[in-house]
């Protein structure tokens, strides 16, 4: 059409564009800040919970208080676990707060966009469907694990402070209680729970929370549990065998062969808990479960681009 | 090199042909007009534009294949892809902070400039602004990025009538400077008539009519006929006949306007009355309209 209109020059269509440039961890740094400024859940919650949380121990503190004298009557080890029970119950809490937080921002994170068509919005500016994707995972896999970590340590120091005024206030040792608590130690296994079992374990149930919001219409939450069930059945049918849902149980339960030596149990106390980060580091699980995540990612990323925006 | 090149493009949904073989070439500076009914085929051509969604033939946006280069397409284009798409849970400020962070041709105080001649707060989110405060801010975004193609489709859908005049008299004023391409669809044609350089009619996938404005205002003719003249004008051969309020009005194409001028009240015709001629020449939607 009007091909004599307008006069075209080339260079015009070109001169500018090589200067501006926004370098990428630039957009990737403001793609998660979106993500917080959306989903304020994200640190709101866990800090409710700590907050609630802590009230409840200050308030009850002199029950406590009274328990630990009981047990230490009794035995050194009674004793251990009147002092170090609300500990773990507050790392405890805050770890299930952060799944149940991350679930749900996975399983939002695409269809939301796509419900409120915003993505029409997002798409209409210079940034990548990989980087959206990528900002997306980070959140589940190394923020809120770095967040819950912040939270859970200034939680167990508060926690610690007020038994030690109370402890001053009604004349008691404020160091055996410290001896006993071993709060240094105890607060770097919860973070490194956290980071390794919570974020970086954990990344294959993100990664296809996170691929299951970018494909299903609705019920995303159902799509990414349903499938599963059904396949952990028929492999129970057809061949009596229940390989599936032990793997899906290990991976859970976060992986206590390969993270720490001790199983069962919620291996963040000192006394009973090795961290055997080298040979994490080797284990296969960890790099299965990383490239796991990885072929999500890259389907979501896919989905995102080739689904229709209307 | 032309803003917008098009050969064959093609987009099916399955059995259905949304855009079905577009030839299309969009030079630099113009502002067109893309009209058409709904499910013509205009949203599906401007996603393949927009780098949205694949497409068949070739297609090439300020020289770049939009599908496989759309990020990179984005730094030059800016869209506002129908009405109320603004994340709702956004605050205005939050918005100028991500633009700025991510936009390269993003420039933050000619967006606050724009701002400040609305009433939206920075503080406010975009939940708690009017539908059409949201399209002032959406403008106000895409006004204050340095690009040289700008897409529009059904951008004041809904909205009342002062907005939907601001809205295109502030595009024309403070973000048209002749060498930027705007394109926009909406179906408000009477809105756009002025602002417009070239328009183009789409029906089932394909481009029915093109013509630049300054050819339509030369080359269409409506008159309102005096009724002795009648049989006159119809040997003339209009393109189309129409009743108002007793009268009977056709439109010409190509026909001399000295001769025209002495058969009635001449004028230039709405776009929305050659759109009404021009669909009523389409075969299969002849019957309503054309006779």
């Amino acid at each position: 059409m009007n091909t004599h209109a307008n006069a075209v020059h080339d260079s015009s269509l070109e001169s500018p564009a090589a200067v501006s440039v926004v370098p990428p961890p630039q957009t990737l740094y403001w793609s998660l800040r979106r993500e917080f400024w959306e989903n304020r859940s994200l640190y709101i919650a866990p800090l409710a919970v700590a907050a609630v949380f802590l009230l409840g121990f200050a308030v009850s503190i002199s029950h406590t208080l009274r328990r630990i004298r009981g047990a230490s009557l009794l035995a050194a080890e009674k004793q251990l676990q009147a002092i170090t029970t609300p500990y773990d119950l507050a790392a405890g809490l805050l770890m299930f707060t952060g799944i149940l937080v991350a679930v749900f921002y996975c399983i939002d994170a695409f269809q939301g966009e796509r419900r409120d068509r915003s993505i029409l919005f997002w798409k209409s500016l210079p940034v990548s469907d990989t980087t959206t994707v990528l900002a997306k995972a980070v959140i589940p896999i190394l923020l809120l694990p770095l967040l819950l970590s912040a939270v859970s340590f200034a939680l167990q120091w508060s926690m610690f402070l007020v038994a030690s005024a109370a402890l001053s206030a009604t004349g008691q040792s404020v160091s055996t209680y410290w001896a006993q608590l071993a709060l240094p130690q105890m607060s770097f296994l919860v973070i490194y729970h956290l980071v390794v079992v919570h974020g970086i374990w954990h990344a294959p149930f993100y990664g296809w929370f996170l691929l299951v919001s970018a494909w299903a219409r609705r019920m995303a939450f159902l799509w990414a549990i349903l499938p599963v069930l059904a396949v952990v059945a028929l492999e129970r049918l057809l061949f009596n065998t229940s390989n599936i849902a032990v793997m899906l149980g290990r991976r859970l339960s976060g992986g206590a062969a390969e993270v720490m030596p001790m199983p069962g149990t919620m291996p963040i106390h000192p006394a009973t808990t090795h961290v055997t980060f080298l040979h994490f580091l080797f284990s296969p699980g960890l790099w299965i479960g990383l490239a796991v995540t990885a072929a999500f990612l890259a389907g979501a990323v896919r989905l995102r681009r080739y689904r229709d925006p209307n | 090199m032309a803003c917008i090149e098009a050969r064959g493009l093609r987009k099916a949904f399955g059995s259905t042909i949304a855009v079905d073989g577009i030839d299309l070439r969009v030079e630099e500076g113009r502002i067109l007009g893309l009209i058409g009914p709904n499910g013509a085929g205009k949203t599906t051509a401007l996603n393949a534009i927009l780098g949205l969604t694949s497409f068949e033939g070739e297609l090439k946006v300020l020289g770049r294949d939009p599908w496989s280069e759309r990020e990179r397409l984005m730094r030059d284009v800016s869209f506002i892809a129908d009405v109320a798409v603004l994340p709702r849970w956004i605050r205005v400020s939050q918005m100028l902070d991500y633009m700025a962070g991510i936009h390269p041709r993003f420039d933050r105080a000619k967006a606050e400039g724009f701002l400040a001649r609305t009433t939206i707060k920075h503080i406010s989110r975009v939940r708690e602004l009017s539908k059409g405060m949201v399209v002032q801010l959406h403008l106000a975004l895409v006004m204050a990025i340095d690009a040289k193609l700008l897409v529009l489709d059904e951008p004041t859908l809904g909205l009342d009538i002062l907005f939907r005049k601001q809205f295109y008299d502030s595009l024309l004023n403070d973000y048209f400077d002749g060498r930027r391409t705007i394109i926009v669809t909406t179906h408000q044609v009477e809105e756009i008539q002025n602002v417009l350089t070239d328009l183009m009619f789409i029906d089932r996938g394909r481009i029915v009519f093109r013509t630049s404005m300054e050819d339509f205002e030369s080359r269409y003719f409506e008159v309102a006929v005096n009724p002795d003249r009648l049989e006159q004008a119809r040997a003339l051969k209009p393109m189309h006949e129409r009743q108002v309020l007793g009268r009977t009005i056709l439109l010409f194409s190509s026909a001399d306007r000295s001769q025209l001028a002495a058969l009635g009240d001449l004028r230039t015709p709405s776009i929305a009355d050659l759109f009404v001629a021009v669909m009523g020449h389409q075969p299969a939607r002849s019957q309503g309209a054309a006779q």
